[in-house]
């Protein structure tokens, strides 16, 4: 988005409450076990910071992730995603059933940190898919994004 | 409880009317908004929690799109 539409206090207000967004965003990530939450909507809080960074400074922003890097982000998480899922074939177990993986020492405690993988590539995707959204949506006609 | 409940469904129809009506995109797009954080209030009421959460954030990042998609187009509409 070339032109921004921001103010000096739209701008400072952006600047303080940005960082509480994103740890927002990693909390309900991280506590999605136990809440409300889950990958979905942390990658959508974690999106939105990014988006509403570059609405409010527009290209000056510091942020820029852009269309390119919001695609490969969520193909990374869709790759994440995969990797976790096929793992436990290794060990003789079926698809996304990773109580067999040999990362903790119970497999309630294997199962807990194979959702928490799964949810961060989930998280990944949403969020990389919420960035490329927004550019596409707002670049210029004719403008080369990278 | 009930009360709260139909009050909300209320706001929404009105909401959703007044948004089909309006002229002005910018209005019909912050009523949509209006209408979506009712319809979060009542999922939470209701017991789901995630779901509100969800639509919460979802209403928020459509009328983001939507404002930013009214900045690239005529914000009067023709018909």
């Amino acid at each position: 988005m070339r032109k921004s539409f921001g103010s000096i206090i739209l701008n400072v207000a952006f600047r303080h409450l940005t960082p509480f967004l994103m740890l927002y965003g990693v909390y309900v990530l991280v506590h999605g076990h136990y809440g409300p939450g889950g990958g979905f909507q942390a990658g959508a809080l974690l999106g939105l910071a990014v988006v509403l960074v570059q609405m409010v400074q527009g290209t000056r922003a510091e942020w820029r992730i852009g269309v390119s890097g919001g695609i490969i982000l969520a193909c990374l998480g869709a790759l994440i995603y995969l990797a976790i899922g096929l793992a436990p074939f290794i060990w003789g177990g079926n698809f996304l059933d990773y109580g067999v993986l040999p990362i903790a020492a119970t497999p309630a405690e294997a199962r807990a940190l194979g959702i928490l993988g799964i949810e961060t590539g989930v998280t990944m995707g949403v969020m990389g898919v919420i960035i490329v959204m927004f550019d596409l949506l707002t670049r210029d006609n004719g403008e080369r994004e990278e | 409880m009930e009360f709260v409940q139909i009050a909300l469904l209320l706001v929404q129809m009105v909401c959703a009317v007044l948004a089909l009506t309006s002229r002005d995109l910018m209005v019909a797009v912050i009523l949509f908004a209006a209408f979506s954080f009712c319809s979060a209030l009542l999922f939470a009421m209701m017991g789901a929690v995630d779901v509100g959460f969800t639509e919460a954030i979802i209403g928020t990042a459509t009328t983001l799109f939507y404002v930013a998609v009214i900045y690239r187009v005529e914000r009067r509409s023709s018909a």
